[in-house]
């Protein structure tokens, strides 16, 4: 029995496979924050001097707030003066191709897996490159063009579509939204834009990879998708980081917005160094994702598989504004060792006949803490409104564990909700009936997760679905061989 | 193909099994039988290789390897297969995946490339109709919800499908209703061939009045107290354990 439970820890409690880091020249700010940081990211960055009114008022407004103390998570007081808030890839000229792509990162990406010429020839997606906060390569920027979709780099969208974002940037977060978010919009260094023009079929999956990569360099992306009336987009993000020493902070924003039937579906795959056995050198993952269905029958869909990170606390939210529109929430979340996350979402039902839905999947393993935290609300006028939502956990052994948190808050009679949760374990039955069969302990535990992941990953686009599925059994691979 | 020597096994510093000696030759059917708690489960538990169950003595020879030194799955491998007193439910793998992945599993472990898609669709059509079972089963996921039968007629189901060449079947006849108990029988029955042996534990004449045994034991207290041929399950039939109990009971204790 006692064994059987060792393997079990064995084989969830593989190391992380990804832990190296890149040598490439980082112009770095000095560490700490300020408002002379503030305006020297701005002029680092070039940009107009609405943008650095934005951020100062953004960092202002920062200094006056607290940081949130009802997320189910324990972590060390963060020193915030103790954060390069700035690190940029040193850029010799803009780049055309791939061939001029610094060949650190391109060997980065190769043992990621990733690389991007693979990408580019097998699966049509393109890649836009963040590395450190600074895109140092786009690629299918032509075909995008063609059809007048814009996807660049945030700073480059300030630099070249400053109407767009200034119309949109902060509208569905705002500065003022949350303690992570003032701090994001005080400090953002780069992220993707994407604008979707009127009834324009995105002709492929839109792609951004992560990568954290100097020390002690705080991560602040800002990445804005616009769907304009009619449009689809699927946009892929992905992230990997190299070991650490020291906890990394990460505070990203999202935005999206759809308009009248236009669709957006965003799938993230997030592997972050989740620290050590002992919970040691793990990044903080404070993130802020929200998006707004603001015409009819607009629908925003989120889908996730988190495996990585010390601590994440993160809800991707819809507002449901435009009457018919359709939030979804697809999540798997998996936490390992002395991993806490406290994920989930909010369905802010404003429109009338709003339809939400919610499926969670939490895997516990280790000594690691998952909490489910969820908000359904509809508004006085919301008539008709609908949510379904599904928590369910799983737990890996017996120190570990899994936890929902509900709210509803239903201000129309017409609403109808409906929850539903379960919490099974994986239990040494299990586990001995599957290797009775030859199935060993590693690929039972792997059957019994796939199984129970299912129908988020069947969310996921074709190409993520894989590389999905590969940080699933990275995190569940055990030490043999 | 399978030799047990003198096996004494304990569950939590407790001795269970007290010196367990048994030979079975391909094409054989054994039956055991004897009343509740004398360590039927046990034994097959062991033979399985449970982890909780400790052997302190003896040795267990199989197809010519010691059997202790495999791992549970490297004994269903080499072509062990326990149908569980209590098959265990699996939510969220569904029958049909679970099953490949074990047959998988082991066709690599014999240096074969996986089955393809039709023929292994082929090879669950066949055994579908050896043991009748509803297609439906196998789109669910394993045991979940499924009644005491339908769990008892996918074990030998999946005995159909991995072709073992040594199963126990663990009181597979209790909670069947005449029917299913025929069914999962001549299922059975269909499986045996002179390659393959099977151990049977029940107390139930009826199941054997199928399968015929070769040869009848009597596990009482850890022990094996007396062995025959099948018509020593008559006997029992007729008597019960008391007798069993009345001659061993005190001298073993
Ligand atoms: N996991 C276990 N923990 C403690 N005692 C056990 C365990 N398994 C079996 N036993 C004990 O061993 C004895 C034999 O049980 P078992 O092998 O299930 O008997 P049978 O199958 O013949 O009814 C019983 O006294 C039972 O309580
Ligand atoms: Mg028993």
């Amino acid at each position: 029995m006692k064994e059987e439970m060792e393997v079990l820890e064995q084989t969830i409690g593989s190391e992380y496979k990804y832990g190296f880091v890149t040598d490439i020249e980082t112009e770095t700010v000095p560490k700490g924050i300020n408002e002379s940081i503030v305006r020297l990211i701005s002029k680092k960055k070039n940009e107009p001097e609405w943008m650095l009114n934005w951020r100062l008022k953004a960092f202002a407004h920062w200094l006056k707030m607290e940081e949130p103390k009802w997320p189910n998570v324990k972590y060390p007081p963060i020193n915030f003066q103790d954060i390069i808030y700035y690190a940029a890839p040193k850029k010799k000229k803009a780049l055309n191709g791939l061939d001029e792509v610094d060949p650190e990162l391109l060997k980065t990406f190769e043992k990621l897996g990733i690389s991007i010429s693979e990408q580019k020839r097998l699966t049509g997606v393109a890649v836009d490159v963040v590395m450190d906060s600074v895109s140092v390569a786009t690629s299918f920027k032509k075909q995008l063009a063609e059809v007048g979709i814009i996807f660049c780099s945030m700073s480059e969208a300030i630099q070249n579509h400053p109407e767009l974002v200034q119309k949109y940037i902060g509208s569905v977060v705002p500065m003022t939204d949350n303690y992570f978010a003032a701090l994001n919009s005080a400090v953002f260094t780069d992220g993707s834009f994407c604008y979707i023009p009127k009834g324009v079929r995105c002709p492929m999956e839109l792609s951004t990879y992560f990568r954290i990569n100097t020390e002690n360099s705080g991560q602040f992306e800002r990445t804005l998708i616009v769907a304009e009336e009619e449009s689809y987009v699927s946009y892929l993000e992905g992230c990997t980081a190299p070991k650490r020493d020291e906890n990394q902070l990460h505070a990203a924003v999202v935005e999206l917005v759809a308009h009248r039937k236009a669709e957006i579906k965003y799938s993230t795959v997030q592997n972050w160094y989740p620290g050590d056995a002992n919970g040691a050198g793990g990044i903080y993952n404070f993130v802020t994702k929200r998006g707004i269905c603001l015409g009819e029958y607009a629908k925003i869909s989120w889908s996730q598989v988190e495996t990585g990170s010390a601590i994440t606390w993160k809800y991707p939210s819809v507002i449901l504004k435009g009457d018919y529109s359709v939030g979804e929430f697809y999540s798997v979340a998996l936490t390992n060792h002395l991993q806490q996350a406290d994920t989930g979402t909010k369905m802010i039902h404003l429109g009338k006949n709003t339809r939400s839905r919610i499926v969670s999947k939490g895997i516990s393993a280790g000594k690691s803490q998952n909490s489910y935290r969820g908000l359904v609300r509809t508004g006085k006028n919301a008539i008709n409104a609908r949510n379904f939502s599904q928590c369910d956990s799983l737990l890996l052994g017996n120190q570990c564990g899994a936890h929902t948190f509900p709210y509803i808050e239903a201000a129309h009679p017409s609403a109808i909700i409906e929850h539903e949760a379960t919490t099974s374990k994986i239990g040494e039955d299990q586990l001995f009936y599957c290797r009775q069969r030859g199935i060993d302990t590693e690929a039972a535990v792997a059957l019994i997760v796939t199984g129970f992941a299912k129908e988020v990953m069947n969310q996921l686009p074709m190409e993520f679905a894989v590389e999905a599925q590969k940080l699933l059994a990275i995190s569940l691979e055990g030490s043999v061989g | 193909m399978l030799s047990i020597q003198n096996i004494h096994a304990a569950v939590e510093g407790k001795e269970i099994l007290k010196g367990i000696n048994l030979d079975i030759q391909p094409g054989e059917v054994h039956a055991i039988m004897g009343p509740n708690g004398s360590g039927k489960s046990t034994l097959a538990s062991v033979l399985a290789g449970r982890e909780e169950y400790e052997v302190t003595e003896g040795s267990i020879t199989f197809l010519g390897k010691d059997m202790l030194e495999l791992s549970p799955e490297e004994r269903s491998r080499e072509g062990l297969f326990l149908a569980f007193q209590y098959p265990v439910e699996i939510p969220g793998v569904s029958t049909t995946n679970f099953i490949k992945t074990a047959l998988n599993e082991k066709r690599k472990y014999h240096g074969l490339a996986p089955l393809d898609a039709v023929s292994f669709l082929k090879l669950m059509k066949e055994k579908m109709q050896l043991v009748e079972i509803d297609k439906a089963l196998l789109t669910r996921s394993v045991n979940e919800g499924f009644s005491g039968g339908e769990k008892k007629k996918n074990e030998i189901f999946q005995m159909a499908m991995l072709e073992p060449k040594l199963t126990i079947l663990d009181e597979t006849d209790s909670g069947l209703d005449i029917d299913a108990l025929r069914i999962v029988a001549s299922g059975v029955n269909k499986l045996r061939n002179k390659n393959n042996a099977i151990i049977v534990i029940t107390h139930y004449q009826r199941l054997l009045d199928y399968l015929q045994p070769d040869f009848v034991h009597v596990l009482y207290n850890g022990r094996i107290v007396k062995s025959g041929t099948k018509e020593l399950a008559l006997t029992l039939e007729d008597q019960g354990y008391d007798y069993i109990k009345e001659a061993f009971g005190a001298t073993t204790i």
